[in-house]
Parts: C-alpha cells; structure tokens; sequence
C-alpha cells in the first residue's frame, strides 16, 4: 500500500536506534512460567491483529479466553494488505494498539524484521515441534498457519473426468468465459502464487489465461464463493481453506492440485516491539502455536498446520501428498512490483 | 430599543475561517502533489501522464459517461416520483416517501453485493429464474450486472433519492396559490405542472442532477465490487489500484483534477441557468399545497412507483433478508433451512460489533448536527451575500463532492496525523473528514433552500432590531424547517454509509460499521452482511424517522 512509501522511512529512522537492540540476542525458546501468566493477568487484555477467516480467528480467542480467564482477547480482522498499511500508520505516528499480528503475505514480516517493528520471542512448541526453515533464525517471526492457492471446479457444472488437471489445461478453448480468478495487486496470497508461477510456469501462460475472457476478482477470497455459487465453473486460483469451507458447507465444489505444483501461502505471526500488553502478548502467542489452537486452525479453519503432531481430517489430500511451487518470501518481495505491473498490463485491469 | 451586541460578523468570519483550514487543507495538498514529482521537483510530470496514457484517459471517459448516464436516469425516474409523493393524491405516499429513503439509506456497496447475488450472469438468481421459467439451456442470461449498464444501473439504483430529496423538498414548499391562479385561469393539470411547478422546481432539480453526476462520478464502493469483473477501472478504481503498493500518490492526485475542474464549471453553470431569475415564493401569507387529483391513474401511479423501488429496496433486501437467516446464499429460506447462526455470531462472537456500532452512531449524531449548522450558515452567508468573500465560500463548501473520499483520506491522514494536529487514532479524525464530505449536498440543500425565501421577514425583524444571527434562527432557519431535517438526515445516513475515506481513517478502536462490513465482504462472509447491514438500516430508519417527527408533528410546519 501507499503508506508503505510514505511512512517508512519515518519508521525506518524511528526505529534506527532500537534495532541494535533487538540483534543482540538471539532469543532462547521460552516454556510457559507461573511469573508469565501472572504478569500476562496483571495486563488482562491482548490485542491481535489478524488476516485469518472471521468464525476461526473468534472461535480462537474465546477458547484461550476460557483457558485464561483473567485475559480478555480483541481480535481486530481486516486484509493482510489493509493491516499492513495500518501497522505503517500506527508505527510511523507512534501509535500502539497491536500487541500480536499475522499476516498470510510472507513479505509483510520480511519488511517489519527489516524496520525492526518485531519483538522476538520464541515459544518452546516451534522450537521443538515445527520443522527449523519455518521460523525466523532471530526468532522475530515464525510461520503459524499455512494454505494454497488451489484451482478449482464446480461438480454440479463440471464431471471430474472432464476437470483441468493443471495450469495448462485452462488454456484450451472449452474454459473461455468459464474461469474466475483473483488480482497479485490487491491480494497477498495471489501475489505469492502468481511470482511462483511466473518463476517456474512462466509468463506466457499468463498472457495465454488472459485472452480466456477470465471473471477477474480482487481478494483471493472472492474466487471460492463464486466457485460455489456456480457463477463460473473453474476457478484459476484463489485460497484453498475457503474452497474447503464452501466444500464443507454443502456447496458442490473440489479442489484441483495443479500437476505443475501448487503454490504455497505461509502466513507468519510475530509480536510488535512496543506491545502495549507484551506478557499476555506472549501467552497468547504460545497458545496460538499450541496444538489446541494448531487443531482448530485444520479442522475449523481448513488450512494447513506445519507442527507435526496435528492429524489433517480424513478426505482431505494431506499436505505432504502436494507437489507445492517452492515458497521465497525474499524474492517475492523483492520481484512485488514487477509481478503487479506486468499482471495489470497483461490481463488490462 | 436598545441596541443588542451583533455577534453575526465574527461568527460569519470564523465560519470562513473553519471552511478554508476543512476543505483548502485537503485540497491544497491535492493540488500541490500533483504538480510534484516522485522526486519532489515540481513538475507537470504527472499531468502530462494523466493526459497522454490510454491507462488514465479511459477510466476517465468511462467515468464520464457512467455520471452522465447516471444523472440522466436519476432525473427521469426521481423527479416524477417526487412530484407524485409529494403533489398528488396517490395512496400510500408516505410509504414511498419511506422506502426512497431506505433506498438512501443502503451503502451503495452494500446494494452492489445484494445484486451480485441477483444479477450475476450464471449464479444470479433473476437469471436463474429466467432460465426456469423459459427453460432456456446454461448460456442464457438476462442481466448482467458485470457490465457498464450493470455499474450504472446499480449506482443509479442508489443515487436517485439525492434527487427525490431534494424535488420532494422543493415541491413541499412550493404554496398551493399559484397553482390554484393557474387552475383558475384554465390551464389543465399538465399545463400547470409545466408552467408553474416545474419552473419552481427548477433549482432543487438542477441541483439534484448535479449532486447525482458529482456522486456518481466519486463513487467507490459499487464500481470496487462491480467494474473491475467487468473489466474496466472508473476513476475512482484507478486512484484506488494507483494507492496500492507501490504508491503513485502523485498521479492519484492529479487523477482528482479532472473531478474539481469538471464540479467548477458544473456550478458555474447552475449559476448561469437560474442566474437571471428569482425564485422567491416564501412570502408572509401562503396558502397550504393542493394536491392534485388523479382519479383513476393514482393506482396506476403507485404500482409504477413500487416497480421503481423494487430495484434499490424489494429485490436487495429480500436476498440480504434471505442470507441473513440461512447457512449459504444458494439455498432458499424455508423453515428448515432458518437459522439464527448469522444473528448470533455478529451479536455475542464478533468483537467489533459494538464498538462499531457506538462509534458509528456518535460520529453520525455529531457530524449531523454540526454538518447541518455549518451548512445552514453557510448557505445563509452566502445567499444573502453577508460577507466579503461569499463566492468563494460557496466554491469552497462545494468543492469537497468533486473529491473522491479516499483522496481526501489520504489528505486528512497527511494533514492531521502529526504536530500540531495529532487526530488520527481518535474520532475526531474522522468526524472532520465526515463534515467536510457532506458539506456539499447539504449546503447545496440550503442553498436552494434559501433562494426560495424571500429575505424579507428577515429584514423585518431586523428593522424591528434583531441582530442578522437572531433573525437567521428565530425567522429563517424555522421557515427552513424542513430543508434542516431533511439536511441533517442527509448527513446522518450519508455518514453512516460513508466508507471510501472511513477506509483509510480508522484504527481498532475508531472502527466503523461500513469498513466492518467492507471487511467482511474480504472473508466471502455474506451472512454476516447481511445481519450487519439489516442492523445498520433498522438504527437509521429509526433515528430518520424520530427526526421526521419533527417534521409531521406540526401541522403546516414552516408556513406563518
């Protein structure tokens, strides 16, 4: 967003002198201490800013709240894109509210580390039961939730047999005017998705996609919704946790998993460096990567968990079963505006 | 007589004062960023983008047209009905009157997602019901609402009311005598409608149309929903995609030009229409409006009225009322398929709820009350030509329309997020940002208003020695009665559907119901939509309906 040009150079040379700070201690994993969940009582409130779906991010924060009866839980939802601006805002001015935020766009938390907006801390659990590559080496962020960017078809208006197997097969002829797809210049997830897929598919597919007559959409997720409304029959990208959802609600729609490989959307979590609440900050952020909150994350919120021990539900095609497209925020962020430019020229909008 | 302190000069200077810092603040930063470079040089750099890329020239002949046709169809559809509601006999005229206001009431992105879900080409149910109806095959579509005729139809669908207002208002202070003269010399209905009201009218239309084109062309919320499927950008899209990373703050500024060029030459030209006339017809002694009759074309008249209204209000709300209570879209309401699931997640499980709603209901009352005072005295200042300077107070108290929202957003964000103005992360914030967009329609009102009052009650009692501010309020401003209702309700409903600045605003603890709504349209969350904005319609009709009282509580309001 535009604050990010506007604001962050304030923030860069507000935060200048804190960040020696901040590397100078490569923090050790924290277990979860009696004095913690005093000091966490004593602030009684937590504010979580967060890009995850509504009914899960409140089913959340009312179990850590039963859990915690001393700790009251403000979950602020927005886009990851629009919480990514209003973090610019709030830091460029000085003000605090957000104690702990995730965003699913990776890049986010490559940018906030690099202004030194984060406070590390590392629960014990990630150390002990996430795979290392998930975690920032300074403990400033580590990946809490994952999901894909599926295609998708409408059983009701598509056979399975006649189904698109994988990015070339949008191409053919029969899917003109069939396909919904969401926009890299206003979506996260999509940006993510249409990097790796320029990286290894190349752009050529997009400029074949774009003469489809696609029904083109913003957020990554508008897609699955259209999907299940039959308002087109195949969808070229868009979250995968929402199709599964509208799968579950009855609506008559089944994921594709692109025989190229299907990219991968990490989200991250962290807490900001000046939390208004830091303990009860930490407390929550321990539970949301606990298996309690990680079981709630698939099974009610249909994404992916990369702590080993949660089982993912049975009918649904287990993450290490998925070709993925290789993830990279680092050059995700750095190709960001190329990938939105090039987009907006191909497809016209 | 003893001589009373006249306060009216400083106040009317302060007003002055308060009108430049809310609108040339804004404003001139818009204009200052669009004759700068990226680099900070001033340049002409982005005005020459503006003009030469197919890119930005596009959106805005798009935009163009869009307004035009907008404006047009308000016209022919408003003004008759407000002629008819408020001049003839037709049964049930208040409950149109009531349902255009509903139709006033409801965010135009919220109306935009209501006929997503009917006019869609595949999934839309009209043309799924189409299809069952003539048993026609999967590729058969009656609308599509992804298309131009779609964005417009549907920007339409909740932009007429500006000028049913507005005719509605005008013809309700029209006296009944001059139509009586006219029936008395034998002119017919339709001859008297020609001759007499709808010269009468003429300026609350000439306004009305203006307010419409201005709307239609800043408008965000249904062209964000709607055009880019369709697969254009408006004007407002384009500032919107240029706001996103990596920002062209420049070119979105020089993009709102066009927009503040086009409503000065608007304005000159409502100027130069009712220039040479005046529109006097307040005077001391006025008969009450007769109504006119007629006979067998009243039933008629309200079946048309009602098909009208299907549009913004029967077929919207009853999808929304429909998705309220059932799990998905796709399913029908029946007793099986009601649930209370959306209800109570947005009442008991969804944290923002009632800090939205608390926030939204302050801001409204405030910005209402304050709007309309500062609109009335400026439309007072400037109609009567009470200080040095009046032109350029009434470019100023209507320049903010031809601003998109989020442009002025972003200029109040710059202007008040730091020393000496710290506002942002308060309310106050976004209560400056509401006064300064509702200013325009609301002053328009009164202006229009004021012309049609004759200044001579109040030169009475200021012969009679009361100060120029005493007699505003205690002669005119009841005179105006009706016009500061309907101003007030205006600012009250149009705050609450507010979202294009409110976006860029607010924080976790200013949030507001329209960007909750916006927000949760992200997460695909419909029901929760639709629980949301049956809410926000119910507290508006009740306030508007409390402040109508007022209006019906006393018979004759507003005649001596």
């Amino acid at each position: 967003m535009f604050f990010r040009k506007l604001v962050w150079p304030m923030v860069v040379a507000f935060c200048a002198l804190c960040a020696a700070a901040a590397w100078a201690s490569a923090p050790k994993p924290s277990a979860v201490t009696p004095a913690l969940i005093d000091a966490a009582c004593k602030e009684g409130k937590v504010t979580w800013y967060t890009s995850a779906e509504l009914e899960l991010v409140t089913t959340i924060a009312k179990s850590f709240e039963a859990k915690y009866k001393c700790i009251s839980v403000q979950v602020e939802r927005s886009g990851a894109e629009r919480n990514f601006q209003r973090i610019g805002q709030e830091y460029g001015i000085g003000i605090h509210t957000a104690d702990v935020i995730d965003s699913s766009d990776a890049t986010h938390f490559i940018l906030w580390k690099r202004a030194s907006l984060l406070a590390p801390y590392l629960p014990a659990d990630v150390v002990k039961n996430y795979p290392a590559q998930y975690r920032d080496p300074d403990g400033t962020f580590a990946i809490w939730r994952a999901t894909l960017s599926v295609m998708g078809y409408n059983t009701k208006l598509v056979k399975p047999s006649d189904a698109p197997k994988s990015f070339a097969d949008l191409l053919q002829p029969k899917w003109s005017g069939k396909i919904v797809k969401a926009h890299p210049g206003y979506s996260g997830t999509i940006l993510t998705a249409t990097y790796a897929i320029s990286r290894d598919i190349g752009w050529p597919y997009f400029e074949k996609l774009a003469k489809q007559n696609v029904l083109q959409k913003q957020s990554a997720n508008d897609p699955p919704g259209d999907l299940g409304r039959g308002e087109r029959p195949i969808m070229a990208d868009g979250v995968e946790y929402l199709l599964l959802h509208e799968k579950k609600d009855g609506q008559p729609v089944e994921p594709i998993y692109p025989s190229e490989g299907t990219p991968i959307i990490l989200g991250g979590l962290g807490i900001m460096k000046d939390a208004p609440h830091p303990n009860a900050a930490r407390l929550y952020e321990d539970y949301l990567f606990s298996p309690d909150a990680q079981q709630l994350i698939v099974d009610m919120g249909n994404m992916r968990s990369l702590d080993a021990r949660i089982k993912e539900p049975a009918g649904r095609r287990p993450l290490k079963d998925i070709k993925t497209l290789k993830d990279d925020p680092a050059a995700t962020a750095a190709h960001a505006d190329e990938v939105k430019k090039r987009y907006a020229d191909i497809f016209g909008v | 007589m003893t001589r009373k302190l006249d306060l009216s000069t400083p106040l009317f200077a302060a007003i002055a004062v308060i009108l430049s810092v809310l609108v040339v603040l804004p404003i001139g930063y818009l204009v200052q960023r669009a004759f700068t470079s990226d680099a900070g040089a001033a340049s002409l750099v982005n005005i020459i983008r503006l003009v030469t890329e197919p890119a930005m020239v596009k959106p805005f002949l798009v935009t163009f047209l869009i307004a035009v046709c907008v404006a047009a169809a308000c016209c022919i559809v408003a003004a008759p009905l407000g002629w008819l509601v408020a001049r003839t006999n037709m049964p049930g005229r208040r409950i149109v009157r009531t349902l255009v206001m509903a139709s006033f009431v409801t965010p135009p992105f919220l109306g935009a997602v209501a006929w997503e879900m009917l006019a869609a080409p595949n999934s839309g149910l009209l043309n799924e019901w189409f299809r069952a109806l003539f048993r026609l095959g999967p590729s058969a579509v009656l609308f599509n609402i992804y298309s131009l005729p779609g964005v417009i139809f549907v920007i339409a669908c909740y932009t007429f009311p500006y000028v049913f207002v507005l005719v509605a208002n005008a013809l309700d202070r029209i006296p009944g005598d001059l139509e009586d003269a006219s029936a008395m010399f034998g002119a017919g209905t339709f001859a008297t409608v020609r001759r007499i009201t709808l010269p009468l009218v003429m300026p609350a239309i000439i306004a009305g149309v203006l307010v419409a084109f201005l709307q239609a062309m800043t408008l965000f919320g249904s062209p964000a929903i709607l055009a880019m499927p369709a697969g254009f950008h408006t004007m407002t899209t384009k500032i919107w995609s240029l706001l996103e990373y990596p920002p062209q703050l420049g070119l979105a500024a020089a993009a709102s030009l066009p927009l503040l060029i086009i409503t000065i030459a608007l304005m000159r030209l409502q100027r130069w229409m009712l220039g040479r006339r005046t529109y006097a017809i307040v005077g001391s002694r006025l008969g009450a409006p007769r109504l006119v009759q007629l006979g067998p074309w009243k039933w008629p008249a309200l079946v048309l009225c009602l098909a009208v209204l299907c549009n913004p209000i029967f077929l919207p709300y009853g999808v929304l009322f429909k998705t309220a209570f059932t799990h998905t879209v796709g399913e029908s309401l029946t007793f099986s398929t009601f649930t209370l699931h959306n209800v109570g997640f947005v009442f008991l499980d969804f944290s923002q709820t009632q800090a939205a709603l608390r926030n939204t209901f302050i801001l409204c009352l405030m910005a209402a009350t304050l709007g309309t005072l500062l609109a009335l005295l400026v439309g007072y200042v400037t109609a009567r030509e009470a200080v040095f300077g009046h032109r350029v107070l009434c470019f100023l108290a209507t320049a903010p329309i031809a601003i998109p929202g989020l442009v002025l957003g972003v200029g109040l964000f710059l202007a008040y997020a730091r020393p000496p103005f710290t506002l942002y992360g308060t309310l106050w914030i976004l209560l400056l940002a509401y006064i300064t967009i509702e200013l325009p329609s609301a002053f328009q009102q009164f202006s229009a208003a004021f012309k049609g009052v004759h200044p001579e009650l109040e030169e009475a009692a200021r012969i009679l020695g009361a100060t120029r501010l005493y007699a505003l309020f205690s002669i005119t401003a009841p005179l105006l009665r009706s016009a500061v209702i309907a101003a007030w309700c205006f600012i009250f409903i149009d705050t609450m559907r507010e979202l294009s600045a409110a976006i860029i605003l607010v924080t976790a603890n200013t949030i507001v119901l329209s960007v909750v709504i916006y927000d949760l349209n992200e997460t695909n969350a419909l029901g929760a939509i639709a629980v949301l904005g049956l809410t926000m319609m119910t507290l508006t009709f009740v306030v508007v309906s409390v402040a109508n009282r007022l209006r019906f509580g006393i018979p004759a309001a507003g005649r001596s």
